[in-house]
């Protein structure tokens, strides 16, 4: 019924926790298997210029021999000298285009005579998603759309439904991207939770293979179905090095230390006129952020104005009517909207969320077209505070 | 025989923390006064020589424009203080003020405090005091009506 | 009486059905209020789909094929399920609200959003200062004090319009002032000849109100600045300011903590609002573009 090629060692069952090594040729089967349990698998693939995430049929979809160079608004992708799957860092795309579709009906409505009829979206299935190469900053970010999205007052039911059909393939980051700081933000590059199977890529004299992290029962299970031997402390060692040499190697820093408190206190610092200066309010920081979730609603109706529908779509607090009160907008000027971006992802988001919104991915400085850096943007509010932190008052007046 | 004022006097926010000398001195320059419903209290143009204390009641400061005839712009009501004009030449009312209500007041004699002020710069400085605080009060507010806080633009 | 606090059940968060569904209403009533003011009357189409609500809540108005609005509650939560709500045609969607008529049906999805927290006044004085169409959110509020009277002390309603043409629910003011023990005092900032009351901003009377500060608690809605300078006021008077409440409002699309629209600072006026105490918003109200 079931052949087993290559079975591991051992008989047993693998456990959450367990490594083992999988060859790179038969990685592949890992995506079959996937795919032959009903999941849609989703991964990064080179396109127009930039690895996106798409749909991926087979391994061959993956970036083989491929890495980017990014910097402040510049993304540059660049042939490597090996054939690393997973050889670059993160691009345009965040998971949340399929946790959060960009576009999405809501419901219907019917009117006939004097009734109303709602017909919501709940009778189609929802996706069932494999994220295939999910970096330790997408896990966290992944996790903190949780936060809004199902752990909280109420929950939408149809980003639940596809989170829990939701199988996540983690890769360990074998380079730390141009404009990366996962270090700085604790989400990375490692990923130690929120997977069903964690992947380290390594290539060693001539031996291309896997490092494969056991991260759920749902992993365990489907990683049985793929040949592979247990680890052994050198693979282990070996995978370490990696991720320390990766954390080493940051492209960009942030100080966290009391952030939210020095934002607070510095709403008219004169960094916002500067950064206003070159701010477009395109809103591509927010487009690429993986935690940036907020979203607009739009009604439309047929012709006959018997038949309507509301429909969800990705918006950005960088609009000018996104804050738009009877009159006017709370936040006019640009200056105001950038503060109120920034501001949000790192301060406020810890009092709404327990939690940090930025997972120093990156991607808002590689995406800005004039090179903006949340990391540049907050050092020089931290070296010019307008108000010193309690601890230093005494000091000036010594 | 004229029942002294003081005590009333002392009752009164405005005149809280007054040494006691002072509030003597301006309880000689006081007295009742009553208003009956509609009527004036003092025209613009009028010698300025009072200000009040509306113990109870209403008072409306008017204007008046023509073709549209009296429009209030304010009210002073119980424990409110009515009248700044007194402290500046000319000396005129820059207003009308009309009893809305029937009105029981404290009419202060201005000409005599002016005097007293200048013979005594402490009872000067604590009057001045207090007027600045009323002043600053009414502008405030008038700033706020001004706003027309209520208009569908805000 | 009996102890009415405890039965009424309040629908919050996860007992709303689907939060993202509307439930057809059908209009009872459209009333002119003022010039640009108009309250809807409306109630269930299936009796059963029917809510109670907290005073202070909102929900989302939905006109069929234009688009939803946030309006509070401005019904007597005693008086279910009825549903009223006053609004002033501000944009597409009250335009087209306008327009609905009697037997017309709506979407409505709610209640959401914090409450004025009217079982915290139990035992003191109630200060309640309005402005324009701030009564309309504080008027559950206040039928909510009246219906169990006896256990609050003094209550004054300090309330301030632009003219005394734009006041809304005079006819009721009217009633209350006769037939409850409330003080009710209003005032205009602009009035013709014919007005024989107060004329200032509402702010004026706060400082004379027959109410003791050590032992009130205050409710206020209306336009931002006169809200800031109505809690400057209060508070100057003593009252505490963790016993002052605002209602807040800014730009929604869900209502739901979703959209990401209504964040004021750190707070969601959707859910964290829109009634605020005052130390929650004390270091965001009033400053510019937040």
């Amino acid at each position: 019924m079931f052949v087993r090629t290559l079975r591991a060692m051992t008989a047993e069952p693998l456990h959450v926790g367990e490594a083992v090594v999988v060859e790179r040729e038969h990685l592949e089967q890992l995506l079959q298997v996937l795919v032959s349990r009903g999941y849609e698998v989703v991964g990064p693939t080179l396109r127009e210029g930039a690895i996106v995430y798409d749909h991926l049929t087979s391994t061959e979809g993956l970036p083989s021999g491929w890495t980017d160079e990014q910097a402040g608004g510049k993304y540059r992708v660049k042939r490597r000298q090996d054939q690393a799957l997973f050889g670059y860092a993160v691009g345009p795309h965040s998971w949340k285009k399929f946790l959060c579709p960009p576009l999405q009906r809501l419901w219907q409505a019917a009117r006939n005579g004097k009734g109303l009829r709602i017909l919501p979206e709940e009778e189609r299935a929802a996706p069932k998603y494999a994220f295939f190469g999910v970096r330790a900053c997408e896990l966290n970010a992944i996790a903190i759309q949780d936060k809004v999205f199902i752990e909280g007052q109420f929950v939408d039911p149809g980003y639940k439904a596809r989170r829990e059909n939701l199988f996540l393939v983690a890769v360990n980051c074998g380079q730390a991207g141009g404009t990366c700081f996962c270090a700085s933000m604790n989400t990375g590059p490692k990923a130690t939770s929120g997977f069903d199977l964690a992947l380290t890529e390594l290539l060693q004299n001539g031996r291309h293979y896997f490092l494969v992290e056991v991260g759920s029962v749902r992993g365990a299970e489907i990683l049985a179905a793929v040949p592979h031997q247990p680890a052994n402390d050198a693979d282990k060692q070996h995978a370490e090095r990696i991720l320390d040499d990766t954390t080493r190697h940051m492209g960009r820093r942030l100080d966290t230390r009391e952030i939210k408190e020095l934002l607070y206190r510095n709403y008219e610092h004169p960094q916002w006129d500067k950064v206003t200066e070159r701010c477009l309010s395109c809103a591509n920081c927010t487009m690429v952020c993986p935690t940036c979730f907020c979203t607009t609603v739009e009604d439309v109706t047929d012709l006959t104005g018997e038949h309507a529908e509301r429909w969800r779509r990705w918006d950005s607090c960088f609009t000018v009517d996104f804050s738009y009160i009877h009159g006017g907008s709370v936040r006019a000027t640009p200056r105001s909207r950038y503060r109120q971006w920034m501001t949000h992802k790192l301060a406020t988001w810890i009092d709404q969320f327990g939690v940090s919104g930025c997972v120093g991915c990156g991607r808002c400085i590689t995406w800005c077209p004039v090179g903006i850096d949340i990391t540049v943007e907050t050092g020089a509010i931290r070296e010019s505070d307008l108000v010193k932190a309690p601890a230093d008052q005494g000091k000036d007046s010594a | 025989m004229i029942q002294t004022l003081e005590p009333i006097l002392r009752e009164h926010p405005f005149f809280h923390g007054m040494e006691d000398q002072h509030v003597r001195l301006i309880a000689g320059c006081s007295k009742n006064v009553r208003f009956g419903e509609g009527e004036v209290i003092f025209r613009e143009g009028d010698p300025a020589d009072h200000f009040y204390l509306i113990r109870e009641g209403l008072v409306s400061v008017q204007f008046v424009i023509p073709h549209d005839g009296l429009t209030t712009v304010l009210t002073v009501g119980g424990g409110e203080v009515l009248g700044w004009s007194w402290l500046f030449p000319p000396y005129r009312w820059h207003f009308d003020a009309r009893a809305q209500q029937p009105t029981h007041a404290l009419a202060f004699d201005g000409k005599c405090l002016r005097a007293k002020c200048d013979e005594d710069h402490d009872l000067g400085y604590e009057i001045y005091k207090r007027f600045m605080q009323v002043v600053t009060e009414r502008l405030e507010a008038t700033r706020l009506q001004l706003l027309d806080m209520y208009g569908s633009h805000v | 009486m009996a102890a009415m606090f405890e039965q009424t059940e309040v629908v919050t968060a996860g007992l709303v059905p689907d939060p993202m569904l509307p439930v057809p209403y059908r209009i009872q009533r459209v009333k002119q209020e003022t010039d640009d003011t108009f309250t809807l009357e409306i109630l269930p189409e299936d009796s059963g789909k029917g809510f109670s609500f907290a005073p202070g809540q909102f929900n989302m108005l939905y006109v069929f094929g234009v688009g939803e609005v946030p309006i509070s509650i401005s019904s007597d939560p005693t008086n279910l399920p009825l549903l009223k709500h006053t609004t002033r045609v501000v944009g597409t969607v009250t335009k087209a609200m306008r327009k609905l008529k009697r037997g017309e049906i709506m979407g409505i999805r709610g209640p959401f959003g914090s409450h004025w927290p009217v079982e915290e006044a139990i035992g003191r004085d109630v200060v309640i200062v309005a402005g324009g169409i701030g009564l309309a959110p504080l008027r559950p509020a206040l039928y909510r004090l009246m219906a169990e009277r006896e256990k609050f002390r003094k209550i004054v309603l300090l309330y301030g319009t632009r003219t005394p043409e734009e006041m809304l629910y005079r006819h009721e003011l009217e009633q209350w002032r006769g037939k409850f023990d409330l003080e009710i005092q209003v005032t205009v900032d602009r009035a013709a000849s014919t007005w024989r009351g107060n004329v200032g901003v509402v702010t004026t009377m706060i400082p004379r109100a027959p109410f003791d500060p050590s032992n009130t608690l205050a409710m206020i809605c209306g336009p931002e600045v006169m809200m800031r300078f109505t809690v400057m006021e209060i508070l100057k008077r003593g009252v505490a300011a963790e016993r002052t409440y605002l209602s807040a409002e800014r730009n929604m699309k869900c209502g739901i903590g979703f959209c990401g629209h209504c964040q004021y600072g750190p707070t969601f006026v959707c859910k964290d609002g829109p009634v605020f105490a005052f130390p929650r918003i004390a270091t965001i109200l009033g400053k510019s573009e937040i």
